[in-house]
């Protein structure tokens, strides 16, 4: 410790018993680009030993009034900040008192997943954070997965793409049926198994009926495929340029990517289930109870934006498996696919495959007279 | 100090009254209580336990929500005649239809958060703290208007109230300007509430240029035929008399508007099914049932039949002038409106949803208890509010500071005082 007023509120912290404060302190000095990187390294060593996050609301604390000339005094504070700060100090007060109590009902482990869904529940949208809180809120995020026994999973925050704009077209002709997009894109996107969640639809349609007319289409087919006299069509998120359902959010938890892709933020989502109303595509849904998805199936190579756990109460959606694309892997679906009916790429890049079916075949997309967009089209041989 | 005798005195009003009034209260409280226990469940468990799903994403909470706007902006047509227009039939009962706005604001509130899948979250909204998505997403207009009409109706019958009850006579530059705001306001959040399912090019069904004003007809029909129960009441059961003019006045309002309310209704079902296009299966699902799901067939069928007859024995003088006519069309319109304007508009705008898959939906006990509990709620407030209000405009209630504050001000005091031993 270099600075004498960052020791004075660190053995502040020490003495209400909370330990686990630490790993916020690097946040509270002035300047922890300044620190020496062995010292950086002794805190956060220190703070994963006492148990890792936990402590103070992000980014500031209340209870550093109170040491003299605290640093903090002298930072502009936005008011999210000042409210976590408010809370934060009310957090330490409490946990100071159940520190000072001989019996102490619950395990550290309890004590510091409380303390870490504290600081998630009073963190900002996603697009308003910085670089750093996004690196703070993936790390109390992969600790808590951690904490709640669900393995250890990475989430990456991977900007787009430069000169990436994703696009989808899908070979009504080549489709059978076989649903492995289906089943692919639940493994890969960790989705709720008790409900049966499904991004994707496949509908099945007897010949010489329009595409347009879905209403007489079965999406819950159940036979040996394909059918005789049949075609199959399948529908997801097709990350319209014009999306209805972002316009209609009311708090901005919902947003298009630049590379195209419309994704949620699961953390910032009230429910209120207007995107659902809005999406001429059904292509959202909603936890109406807390998602589960056993430990061993689970996905443990995840994106912030797309297949990290979601909570009860909140809309999700397809993301183009936002979490490989940005990898520059294929969607798990246009992967799983044993016909080849799904072409997915860069329509910006004139060498892709998906520019070549969009140049030389026939394409169309789902109720186009809306206006929407959709960045998925249908074509035939 | 005027104000804390104004709180202590509402309290006691509140708290006192006859056996039938505990009663009452009682079984409000009761209902509430269930709907809390309702809404732990549907906490704890989450939105599952309710009837709704990823096809039919919105149900009896919304239902109720944009009925219930429509409630409270039916008070214009209180506040209008009486604010503005300076129509002395409706002095006395303007301030209980702003009561009936307040509480069905706190009633269209309470159904948005029950309806919130992660309500703790809900201090997104506010700005600066949160994003509140303004101007783009018409919810976050409806959460603009809607707290802003409840402030303003309780700023006004506070202010007038509280003149009144420290014997001053209210200062019509103070709170003239605020009403003229209310009565565009009035307007403006039926409408936003309406725009905001007309905005959905998804859904069809709502998706239209007539939804707005058929919301405000609609409005004004059965929220004006409440105000109309609600003072017969106020009227019969205490010494607040209403002038027999507002009766008359709202009724043909009343009748007016559900007249409108039938034309508009009649030129939608035309347009629908004269010559049936894709867009017709919802109001198909509605009105006949699709493939064999024909939930909803019985109830709007008994809830066209209750509007139609309603609207048609208001229309006739001698009828609509009989008190025991006029007041059971006035609930048979009510509950019709209910019907056609909760579940038989928001529902049917999900089925079948925009791929053509048909799911139907019916409520289940949570939500039911919770829909009970937010109506006891706002019965209670609007209780409340009548009660505390009557004494303080019958000059029963007033300051005990007056008399040594302003000697020359309690000629009306007094009079309230002699009014009330009589």
């Amino acid at each position: 410790m270099t600075d004498r007023r960052d020791l004075t509120f660190e053995d502040l912290l020490r003495n209400a018993g909370v330990a686990e404060a630490q790993s916020r302190l690097e946040r509270l000095a002035p300047d922890p680009a300044t620190l020496p990187p062995s010292e950086l390294e002794r805190r956060r060593g220190s703070a994963a030993r006492a148990g890792g996050g936990g402590g103070c609301g992000s980014g500031s604390c209340g209870c550093g009034s109170s040491a003299p000339s605290n640093t903090l005094l002298d930072k502009p504070l936005d008011r999210r900040q000042a409210l976590g700060t408010l809370f934060g100090a009310l957090a330490v007060t409490t946990q100071a008192v159940g520190a000072c109590s001989p019996v102490s009902m619950e395990s550290d482990e309890e004590r510091e997943a409380k303390l870490l869904e504290r600081d998630e529940f009073f963190k900002g949208n996603y697009r308003l954070m910085t670089p750093e809180e996004q690196t703070e809120t993936v790390r109390r995020l992969e600790r808590l997965a951690h904490l709640r026994g669900q393995g250890d999973v990475q989430i990456r925050t991977d900007q787009a793409l430069e000169g990436v704009m994703y696009g989808y077209a899908f070979n009504i002709s080549k489709c059978k049926g076989f649903r492995n997009c289906v089943e692919a894109c639940v493994q890969e996107n960790n989705l709720d198994r008790p409900s049966d969640r499904q991004y994707i639809r496949i509908f099945e349609k007897p010949d010489g009926e329009s595409i347009d007319d879905l209403e007489h289409a079965d999406a819950t087919y159940g036979h040996e495929v394909p059918a005789e006299g049949h075609y199959y069509l399948g529908t997801q998120c097709f990350q319209c340029a014009n999306p209805p359902c972002v316009y209609v959010c009311p708090v901005q938890a919902t947003w298009q990517e630049p590379d195209g892709i419309v994704v949620v933020d699961y953390d910032w989502c009230i429910g209120c289930r207007y995107c659902m109303a809005a999406c001429p595509y059904w292509a959202r849904r909603f936890n109406w109870s807390e998602p589960e998805v056993p430990a061993e199936q689970l996905n443990p190579r995840q994106h912030y934006l797309g297949n990290r756990a979601r909570k009860k109460g909140v809309v999700e959606k397809c993301t183009f498996c936002i979490q490989r694309t940005r990898e520059g892997r294929l969607p798990a679906c246009a992967e799983a696919c044993p016909t080849g009916a799904r072409v997915f790429g860069n329509l910006l890049d004139p060498d892709s495959e998906i520019r070549w079916v969009l140049e030389h075949k026939q394409v169309f997309r789902l109720k186009e007279d809306l206006g929407t967009e959709p960045r998925f089209w249908y074509y035939m041989d | 100090m005027h104000l804390k005798w104004f709180l202590l005195s509402g309290l006691r009003s509140a708290t006192t009254g006859g056996r039938r009034y505990h009663l009452w209260m009682g079984t409000l409280t009761l209902v509430m209580l269930l709907g809390a226990y309702g809404y732990s469940v549907q906490l704890r468990d989450g939105l599952g336990v309710t009837g709704m799903n990823d096809h039919t994403s919105w149900g009896l909470y919304i239902s109720n929500f944009t009925f219930l706007v429509g409630m409270a902006a039916a008070a214009v047509m209180l506040v209008l005649p009486a604010y503005v227009l300076e129509d002395v039939n409706f002095s006395r009962a303007v301030l209980i239809a702003e009561g009936v706005a307040v509480s069905a604001l706190c009633m269209c509130l309470a159904f948005v958060v029950a309806d919130l899948g992660n309500p703790l979250a809900s201090w997104h909204l506010i700005p600066k703290i949160g994003i509140l998505n303004f101007p783009r997403s018409m919810l976050a207009w409806d959460v603009v208007v809607l707290n802003g009409y409840l402030a303003l109706n309780t700023i006004i019958p506070f202010y007038i109230l509280y003149s009144h009850y420290t014997g001053r006579t209210p200062n019509k530059s103070r709170y003239v300007p605020f009403v003229y705001l209310s009565v565009f306001w009035a307007v403006s959040i039926h409408l936003v509430t309406a725009f905001l399912m007309a905005g959905l090019p998804a859904r069809p069904f709502w998706n239209h240029g007539l939804l707005g004003p058929r919301f405000l007809a609609s409005a004004f029909t059965a929220g004006t035929a409440f105000m109309i129960l609600l003072l017969w009441f106020v009227d019969s059961e205490t010494d607040y008399d209403i002038d027999a003019g507002a009766f008359r006045k709202l009724a043909m309002v009343t009748t007016v508007a559900a007249q409108v309310n039938l034309i508009m209704l009649g030129s939608e079902i035309f347009t629908e099914f004269y010559f049936p296009t894709h867009h017709v299966e919802s109001a198909r699902y509605l009105f006949f049932g699709l493939e064999g799901y024909d939930a909803l067939v019985p109830w709007i069928r008994v809830a066209l039949v209750m509007n139609v007859g309603a609207t048609v024995v208001l229309t006739l003088h001698p009828l609509r002038e009989n008190r025991y006519w006029l007041l059971s069309s006035c609930a048979v319109l009510f509950v019709a409106v209910w019907v056609e304007k909760g579940m038989g508009l928001v529902v049917p705008g999900f089925v079948p949803s925009p791929l053509g898959e048909i799911v139907e939906y019916s409520p289940t006990w949570v939500e039911v208890v919770v829909t009970a509990g937010i109506w006891a709620m706002g019965l209670f407030i609007l209780t409340v509010l009548t009660k505390v209000a009557l004494p303080i405009e019958l000059g029963i209630e007033r300051s005990p500071l007056i008399v040594q504050e302003r000697p020359g001000q309690t000629r009306s005091q007094a009079g309230g005082k002699q009014r009330a031993g009589t």
